[in-house]
């Protein structure tokens, strides 16, 4: 009820504040707005190739040709041991009446040669495709059905997938790290920019504390402060974040450079970035001011 | 029937440059008792006033004051021994932005306590330190003794059992010293608030007739009881 009561003046305190110490604000806001706006870029990469990433993996697949003499059943036993070995998603057995029939339907003269063949001598291999879990061990899970018996040739991305895989994930990584550091780097310097604006105010404090203000009541008009300052500071963000993707979006059509680089789409995943930026910039705040009072909290 | 207020048991106070202010001091202070500290500067007075009000703590020893043992309350707890005392000091510590009302309407602002009420209790003490008249001005439209009522009626407008003055009449003329002690002495009889406060005004100490604690080179060299003290004593 109490606390209920004096929230009104918390507000009006926090308000005052950020407008009476207006050149320190700023400073807290321009600092909050550069993270923010590293920070978004951060986060739109790192989901796109996180897209990206997925996509390609969800598409590598093993090719194995496998020895065109076997029968159906023996091709559906060679499937069954192929998927009991380790990092295999999925078997997929074509045989090669099944790619005659594909390849009768891509063109008339196509059509042509195909009916030419009975099933004694279909020039076709049968084929298994393979999809697998890791894709950063797709090296040795191909090397490993190549060596089985009736399986004569494997294809796959070889090397080029699992490097691109593996620049994608370290890129991923990195980026994470990079925005973690900026959010604590950001709540540094806010907190130093609070002190000096607190600096000023060491005497009201100082005369709170004295006349027996709990250390919550004197805190929270500053934690409230920095709520305000996180709050204005991820509105520039916010607005380059919304038009600033969307407009991406419509100069790539969608995808970037190639097809298989497919952007995440505008709607609703920009919102949630500048949800996101909404949070840490109102946290940083927070915490920032939290920080920033509590050495005058000891008189 | 005397209740006991102010209690500090074998105090003794080193501070982290080595020096020690205060050895082994005994003492106890009764509810009503105004009590006056004296010494000379640097004697120790101060750091036992700054004990009582918990700016500082002691290296050894215990001080109980309203029930609070002083040297085992926590940084985060400081304010329940402050709700119950008053401080007035030889710098008035005022907010220069706001008027005579608001600053003494602040120390109950900041506890919360609702708008209706606190305009009743400030306009009440503010009769009592005599500055009615004057809620509208701020600080430095103020002389120096009025600030220091002001400080006063800030002091005891959340009714402090215990009002620790800290050289409150340091910056004041002797004159205006007088009225300060009137003040003071008001509050004492009217309210019933202990009053502990340090001075080096011997002066306004003889005139008073009150109790006196004289305290040199942290000890407590002396206890005299209300009207014993002369200047000449010491």
């Amino acid at each position: 009820m109490k606390a209920f009561r004096m929230l009104p003046r918390y507000i009006r305190d926090a308000f005052k504040s950020v407008f009476r110490n207006f050149s320190l604000s700023i400073a807290s806001i321009s600092c909050i707005i550069v993270t923010l706006i590293l920070v978004s870029i951060s986060i739109m990469l790192t989901t796109n190739v996180n897209k990206a990433t997925t996509a390609i993996e969800d598409d590598v697949t093993i090719v194995s040709f496998v020895d065109s003499d076997l029968t159906y059943d023996e091709l559906k036993s060679l499937a069954n041991e192929v998927k009991k070995m380790e990092n295999i998603e999925s078997v997929e057995i074509i045989t090669k009446q099944d790619k005659k029939e594909e390849l009768a339907k891509e063109s008339k003269t196509y059509e042509n040669i195909v009916s030419t063949w009975s099933d004694d001598n279909n020039p076709l291999h049968n084929e298994l495709f393979v999809k697998v879990i890791d894709i950063e061990k797709i090296n040795d899970t191909a090397k490993q059905i190549e060596k089985m018996p009736s399986i004569e040739e494997v294809k796959y991305g070889e090397g080029m997938v699992e490097k691109m895989v593996t620049i994608f994930k370290g890129i991923q990584n990195g980026m994470i790290i990079i925005v973690a550091g900026l959010i604590v780097v950001t709540a540094f310097l806010i907190a130093n920019t609070i002190k000096l604006t607190i600096f000023s105010r060491k005497r009201e404090i100082e005369i709170m504390r004295l006349v027996g203000a709990s250390n919550t009541t004197i805190r929270f008009p500053f934690v409230v402060e920095g709520f305000i300052l996180g709050l204005i500071g991820s509105i520039i963000p916010i607005i380059i974040t919304i038009y600033g993707y969307n407009s991406l979006y419509k100069y790539f059509d969608g995808h970037l450079f190639t097809p298989i680089f497919k952007l995440m789409k505008p709607f609703p995943y920009v919102y949630s970035v500048c949800g996101v930026l909404i949070l840490i910039g109102v946290c940083v705040g927070m915490i920032g001011s939290y920080r920033a009072v509590r050495k005058y909290l000891k008189i | 029937m005397f209740v006991e207020i102010i209690r500090a048991m074998n105090v003794e106070k080193q501070y982290k440059n080595g020096v020690t202010a205060l050895y082994n001091i005994n003492l106890s202070i009764n509810k009503g008792e105004f009590v006056f500290v004296i010494g000379a500067s640097g004697s120790g007075k101060s750091t036992l006033i700054k004990m009582m009000y918990r700016e500082e703590k002691p290296t050894s020893g215990q001080i109980i004051v309203g029930g609070i043992n002083v040297g085992k309350l926590r940084n985060g707890k400081v304010y329940k021994l402050r709700r119950k005392i008053g401080v007035v000091f030889q710098d008035y510590k005022l907010l220069p932005k706001l008027n005579v009302y608001e600053n003494v309407a602040f120390a109950l602002e900041v506890i919360g306590m609702q708008k209706s009420e606190i305009r009743n209790r400030v306009i009440k003490v503010l009769k009592l330190v005599g500055l009615k008249e004057k809620v509208k001005s701020y600080p430095d439209q103020l002389s120096g003794g009025e600030q220091q009522r002001v400080v006063i009626a800030r002091a005891i407008v959340n009714d402090p059992k215990i009002l620790i003055c800290d050289e409150p009449t340091g910056n004041l003329d002797p004159k205006t010293s007088l009225e300060i002690m009137k003040v003071l002495n008001n509050v004492n009889r009217k309210l019933g608030t202990t009053i502990v406060m340090a001075t080096h005004d011997r002066e306004i100490v003889e005139k008073m007739k009150k109790r006196v604690i004289y305290i040199d080179k942290g000890h407590i060299v002396k206890d005299y009881i209300e009207g014993t003290f002369k200047n000449e004593s010491i």
